[in-house]
């Protein structure tokens, strides 16, 4: 079990070490980044002060040196917390993330929980009552959630939430609690401006998780193992859900870590839509613009967050399988 | 009397799958009796019904299967001093097969092995939490009780360091250490009656031999009845007292076993001694049955055996279904030969 984790953990390190290097990599290819753009204009400005300017740039990231000394760099200073400088905002990258990505983590995790407390019970549902009506309703709105684009979902239920509900919507918060002070009232509010984006976010996640979760426990169902639990005496409930699901719902959990990059970016497109403050159109922009630190302390923490979320999933894999605990 | 030590009478049982492709008749008038305390052997060829029979019997036919007709009595003993042997009649097809009535039999007072080991077991309990399962449902026990029974029921059915397998998972033994695993979930609550549905036959022979043994051993130690299940003559011949044979989802022939083998009168059971090698008797060559099984979509009207029965009496054979007759204490025929008026 311990080398198991470890080995998992090994994984993740080395896993971060390479995106970090190809992501470098990959925006310092082309050229004209900011970094280029920035120290042109610098240039032509040609006071002193700006000259300066352009020396400690130089210096800070050694943009005077080949690129892995400047990976190098860059990377030792990642490490102690310096992510590097924003040229278009002009400011420390560290100022401009963390608010950024805690939000990502919050809705993340939120939509993730949001697709997992729906889907399996209706999975359950769906494959217990297989061909009834409930399964074919069940199975019709699951279509819809899979093939409707989630922009579109986004303005529906957008249009919906304040028409029907008269809520402010858009954006994390309602113009009274944007700069007030924390309280429930505040997070109230904030828990509303949520319902709208994980419900996007998690649609099409929701739909396929019920789609697997249906088939798998149907072929579990099928196993000898749930006939035998049921030739104990045991209640049909019980055989359901101690053996069957149990049985069921571990391919999912392999697929829990998978399914975080699409939650992401669903989450990026959906933050554009809806004006969410979230790591998605921040980083979006960063990208086109070739804002070259930005980008890459987003993309690494973005990839940070998935290997976390995978390293969790293998372990609660191990937890609910012995065959990989005594593998 | 007979019917008093009876533990299990099924009575032109029924059970159809109603699936996509039509309606499959998986057992279509089966009818046994099984003895208190004796070994009854069911035998016919692979899909004859016989594990569809024992799924019957425990009331967990899977959808979407159904009893459409018969009927299984079980009957319960109520005392056993010696001087009153009495016992309750149930009928097992009218009960709710998931109530309560039904469940608290299941397991406790009929229990079940099943054919494949290697997937009767759920992969992410332990062994000694499956024992442990069906003592704790059925037997007022708490839980460190219930482990020193799963122990002792592991050790009863010679498992090597009972102590240590109890907290194994079931991919760290072999099919044949499962197949004890779920004898000893079977026999944990001390049933009356054990439905054994091929439990040797995923095995290799010195396994099944092994198997073999102990179920004889316990058998004799606990005085479970038990129903065993299987398509192999040795097998029945070595463990049984009574058999039943099988053929097309009815039984045709139940006798003792010395009639059976002594002195089959079902045509069907004729030809399936006649198929296999016997030792003792002068050499003589196999003759396999002739013909092959029909699909069990289009079974034959009148008697299922007769297009490959070399009796077949045609105009009654192929028109007419026999009725089960009983030609001799405890011998009873599906067959025109053995007609009712005849004797
Ligand atoms: N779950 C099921 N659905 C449909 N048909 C089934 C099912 N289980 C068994 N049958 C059919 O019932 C017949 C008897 O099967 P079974 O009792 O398993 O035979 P066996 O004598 O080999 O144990 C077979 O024709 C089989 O196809
Ligand atoms: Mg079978």
């Amino acid at each position: 079990m311990l080398g198991y984790i470890g080995r998992r953990f090994l994984y993740m390190i080395s896993t971060l070490f390479l995106v970090s290097v190809v992501g470098f990599l990959i925006i310092n290819l082309p050229t004209g980044t900011y970094v280029d753009f920035y120290i042109q204009r610098l240039q032509n400005e040609g006071t002193h002060t700006s000259l300066e300017q352009i020396e400690a740039i130089t210096k800070r990231f050694a943009l005077d040196k080949p690129l892995y000394w400047q990976y190098g760099k860059w990377l030792f200073g990642f490490v102690r917390g310096d992510f590097g400088l924003s040229f278009e905002f002009n400011k420390e990258v560290k100022e401009l993330i963390w608010e950024r990505i805690v939000y990502t983590v919050i809705i993340s995790l939120a939509t993730l929980i949001f697709t997992w407390v729906v889907a399996i019970p209706i999975g359950i549902y769906s494959a217990t009552h297989q061909y009834t009506l409930g399964d074919h309703i069940f199975t019709l709105v699951g279509l819809i959630g899979l093939s409707a684009p989630s922009f579109l979902l986004a303005l529906v239920l957008m249009v919906i939430a304040q028409r029907s509900f008269g809520q402010s919507v858009g954006g994390l918060y309602s113009p009274a609690f944007v700069d007030a002070p924390w309280s429930w009232a505040k997070l109230a509010d904030l828990l509303k401006h949520l319902v709208v984006p994980i419900v996007v976010v998690g649609a099409s996640g929701t739909a396929s998780l019920v789609r697997m979760m249906r088939g798998n426990l149907l072929d579990i169902l099928n196993m000898q193992y749930v006939q035998a639990a049921r030739a104990r005496g045991l209640s049909e409930s019980l055989v359901i859900l101690k053996h069957a699901v149990r049985n069921a719902i571990h391919p999912l959990i392999m697929l829990l870590g998978m399914s975080l990059p699409s939650i992401i970016s669903g989450a990026t497109v959906v933050s554009i839509v809806l004006s969410l403050p979230t790591t998605g159109p921040m980083y979006f922009r960063a990208l086109q613009q070739q804002d070259m630190y930005l980008a890459v302390t987003f993309l690494v923490f973005m990839a940070i967050m998935l290997v976390i979320g995978n390293f969790l999933a293998d372990l609660l894999l191990a937890w609910v399988d012995p065959r990989i605990r005594y593998e | 009397m007979a019917e008093l030590d009876e533990v299990l009478r099924v009575d032109e049982l029924r059970t159809y799958f109603y699936t996509q492709e039509g309606t499959v008749r998986a057992v279509d008038g089966a009818s046994f009796a099984v003895k208190r305390g004796q070994v009854l052997g069911i035998v016919g060829e692979s899909g004859c019904g016989k594990s569809v029979a024992a799924q019957s019997i425990l009331r967990i036919v899977p959808p979407p299967g159904r009893i459409v007709g018969g009927q299984i009595i079980y009957h319960r003993q109520v005392a056993a001093d010696g001087a009153s042997n009495l016992s309750e009649m149930l009928n097992l097809t009218e009960m709710h097969p998931r109530g309560q009535e039904m469940r608290s039999i299941r397991g406790s007072e009929i229990s079940m092995v099943f054919q494949e080991p290697m997937t009767s077991l759920d992969p992410v309990y332990t062994v000694g939490d499956q024992i442990m399962e069906a003592i704790t449902l059925h037997q007022n026990v708490d839980r460190r009780e219930a482990r020193k029974r799963a122990i002792e029921m592991l050790e009863q059915v010679g498992m090597p360091r009972p102590g240590e397998i109890v907290d194994n998972y079931p991919h760290q033994l072999s099919g044949g250490m499962r197949q004890r695993v779920m004898i000893a979930i079977a026999l944990s609550c001390h049933p009356s009656l054990l439905i054994a549905d091929e439990p040797t036959t995923a095995l290799d022979v010195t396994t099944e031999a092994q198997i073999l043994d102990l179920m004889r051993n316990l058998q004799k130690q606990t005085g479970t009845a038990i129903v065993y299940i299987t398509h192999n003559l040795g097998v029945i011949a070595e463990m049984c007292d009574d058999v039943a044979v099988m053929y097309l989802g009815k039984v045709v022939e139940q006798a003792d076993v010395d009639s059976i083998f002594y002195d089959p009168k079902h045509p069907y059971t004729q030809a399936l001694l006649r198929s296999i090698p016997r030792i003792g008797q002068a050499r003589k060559r196999l003759e396999p049955i002739k013909g092959i099984v029909p699909d069990p979509y289009a079974i034959p009207q009148g008697c299922p055996f007769w297009p490959r029965c070399i009796h077949a009496m045609p105009g009654l054979c192929d028109h007419d279904q026999p009725e089960y007759v009983p030609i001799a204490p405890g011998h009873s025929v599906r067959c025109h030969l053995f007609r009712q008026e005849a004797m």
